[in-house]
């Protein structure tokens, strides 16, 4: 297991460095302008624009400019994303301090929809399972296909005009200056955009646990555990779902971790100052080192989930071991 | 005379489907004493699986007619309501099946799978159950019994996982083991050491066994009664000697002919397969259901089905051959080969 963590590991700073390589490329083949120009203003010198050049190290050659950011891929204190790399070229903020001041909002918004869709999804999918064909199924199929089919930024501008504009349930959108996250939690401002992100993920995951579990109550050991006399709900919450739920865990994991790189649409429409705003905006902004940044903050956590779902399988599945 | 353990009348299981009525069980009925072994032979799709299934209650009546009676102990099963019958299910009767490969739950430690079915039908503790199921894991020949209940069933052998399957379903010490084709999936060798294993322990717990299984060798030296069984209906019932000395059905005889003989002379000499295939259990052929595969049908067969007449007692065949026929033939090509 030590043996198999450390190699994991390994492989997980070896995708940082092959993420961090294409970003780079992207940017190197793709200039969307100069951002040397840009920064030094509209009337300026040439020796203004050198000099902000020089600034960023945007006149090194291109190897050195890409060694310079993947120093900042080292997880170490100093150099992981050390600031004189990466900060923006728009606002000259330091990357890091831009995330984490923007991860709680991220951070809550994706938690509190991911436990939205499995308190949806799950029992939708296992009572779907069960009662079969019945109106139970039917409708949760419906259910489950619009969920699927709704865009997002549709359904959020229609949750927002029926609970904030005509029912005035819930409070308007933003997390007003001054308001930290948990006071915005409190005020209820994230139930909204909890909902309608995990609307599609609850949907899918309602099909997926009625699927699994469908198919699990076909085994063998399902009728095994009947003809110990079981009752009928022993069997299905004890020996039915444990093996039903089991891959539910791996595609949570994956879910969850890619919302940590932000959800921009929910956060565009409900002005969340989340993580994929900032990502979205970096872009625009041709701002490469915050792009950088959260590019690679995303891919470490979609990385890292992958290893903890992959040692959690152990744990679930006693037939899988890791050396 | 003692009164039956099981009996069985009349019992039909049929399915609707979309392509049609599947009979899988059409007419079934016999009897089952207490202490003795009944061997079920038959052809995949000639519904002896099924009819235990419904005997255990593990058929979804959803999608299932049954008609008929089960009596098992005075008590009809299928009038039984299903927390009752929840009851006798593992208590009274359990079952074995056919691939311990996947019969055993593979994130559950096999003790724990054992012991569950002993708490959900005694008052027990956890740690009582517990050294119920590593006794049960002795009592079927597992060594170390105590370190192997706490492995997980892939930790098991085939064998191994047959015999942690006996134990589960002899925990509560049942008056009735249904075992389906307890040794189809598993290795010649292991095969006769689970039928000894079997009949050992019905004298232990003194219970009737049910052996189902498509393979008449099998049951040849452990079973008191066979019944064959084609498409659904019993096509002959009788003791071992009957069937194996003096059998009256043509699919009978084919099927003793297609038994391997290890003491053969002459080597060339090649097993008779039975021609054709099972028929379909929606379209079951008119007359007898065994008449386009029988080497020796007449006009009668493909309009009149046969009764399941009895030749002496108890031997019965569903046949339209005369007696005499059954008798001549049986010797002149089936006895001719052994």
């Amino acid at each position: 297991m030590g043996r198999y963590l450390i190699r994991r590991s390994l492989f997980l700073i070896l995708v940082l460095f092959i993420v961090s390589l294409i970003t780079f490329i992207i940017f190197v083949k793709l200039p969307a302008g100069d951002p040397a120009r840009r920064a030094a203003g509209r009337t300026t010198t040439e020796a203004n624009v050198e000099a902000a050049r020089h600034a960023f190290g945007l006149d090194k050659p291109v190897y050195v400019q890409y060694a310079r950011f993947a120093k900042g891929l080292i997880p170490w204190p100093g150099l992981f994303l050390n600031e004189d790399v990466y900060f923006s070229y728009a606002n000259f903020v330091p990357v890091k301090e831009e995330i984490f001041a923007r991860l709680p909002v991220t951070l809550t918004l994706a938690v509190g929809a991911a436990i939205t869709w499995l308190l949806i999804g799950i029992p939708i999918g296992i009572i779907s399972a069960v009662r079969r064909r019945s109106v139970w199924d039917r409708a949760s199929m419906v259910f489950a296909l619009i969920g699927v089919s709704a865009p997002v930024f549709w359904l959020a501008y229609l949750f927002l005009y029926i609970f904030w504009f005509k029912l005035q349930l819930a409070p308007s959108s933003g997390i007003p200056i001054g308001t930290s996250v948990l006071e915005a939690v409190l005020q209820g401002r994230f139930i909204l955009p909890w909902f309608v992100l995990a609307l599609a993920f609850a949907a899918f995951y309602a099909r997926m646990v009625r699927g699994n579990l469908i198919e699990t109550m076909g085994e063998d050991y399902i009728r095994t555990a009947r003809a110990k006399g079981l009752s009928e709900k022993r069997v299905i919450y004890r020996h039915g779902l444990r093996a039903a739920l089991t891959p539910v865990v791996t595609m949570f994991g994956l879910d969850l971790a890619t919302l940590l790189g932000g959800a921009f649409i929910t956060e565009t429409v409900f002005n969340l100052p989340g993580i994929g705003q900032y990502a979205v905006r970096a872009i625009f902004n041709n701002d490469f080192p915050s792009v950088m940044g959260v590019t690679l903050f995303a891919a470490f956590f979609f990385a890292l989930a992958n290893l903890i779902v992959d040692v959690a399988y152990a744990f679930l599945d006693p037939r899988v071991r890791y050396t | 005379m003692t009164d039956p353990l099981l009996e069985v009348k009349n019992l039909t299981v049929h399915f609707p489907t979309d392509d049609g009525l599947v009979k899988a069980v059409d007419g079934v009925s016999f009897s089952l004493l207490p202490g003795e072994t009944l061997g079920v032979v038959g052809e995949s799709g000639s519904g002896k699986s099924v009819s235990f299934l419904t005997v255990m209650g593990l058929i979804d009546t959803a999608h299932a007619v049954i008609e008929g009676e089960i009596i098992f102990q005075g008590q009809d099963l299928l009038t039984l309501p299903a927390d009752e019958m929840r009851t006798v299910r593992g208590e009274k009767i359990s079952m074995i099946f056919q691939d311990p490969m996947t019969s055993m739950h593979p994130y559950y430690k096999v003790g724990d799978q054992i012991a569950e079915a002993v708490r959900v039908h005694q008052k027990v503790s956890k740690q009582e159950a517990h050294e119920q199921a590593v006794e049960m894991l002795r009592r079927v020949g597992i060594s170390r019994p105590d370190e192997r209940a706490d492995q997980y069933p892939h930790e098991f052998s085939g064998g191994m996982r047959q015999r942690a399957m006996i134990a589960m379903a002899l925990s509560l010490n049942p008056d009735l083991l249904i075992a389906d084709e307890p040794t189809t999936a598993l290795d010649v060798t292991v095969q006769a050491q689970i039928l000894d294993l079997l009949d050992r322990l019905k004298q232990e717990f003194n219970a009737s066994i049910v052996i189902v299984t498509h393979d008449l060798g099998v049951v040849a030296e452990h079973c008191d009664h066979i019944q064959v069984m084609y498409a659904g209906r019993i096509v002959e019932a009788g003791d071992r000697r009957d069937i194996y000395y003096g059998a009256h059905h043509p699919y009978t005889w084919g099927l003793l002919s297609s038994i391997p003989r290890l003491n053969e002379s002459d080597e060339k000499e090649r097993l008779v397969p039975i021609r054709g295939l099972p028929p379909s259990l929606i379209f079951v052929p008119p007359g007898c259901a065994f008449h386009p595969r029988c080497p020796h049908v007449f006009d009668r067969c493909r309009t009149e089905v046969p009764e399941l007449l009895p030749a002496d007692g108890h031997h019965a065949s569903r046949c339209h051959l005369s007696l005499a026929d059954k008798e001549r033939i049986f010797q002149e090509e089936v006895m001719a080969r052994s």
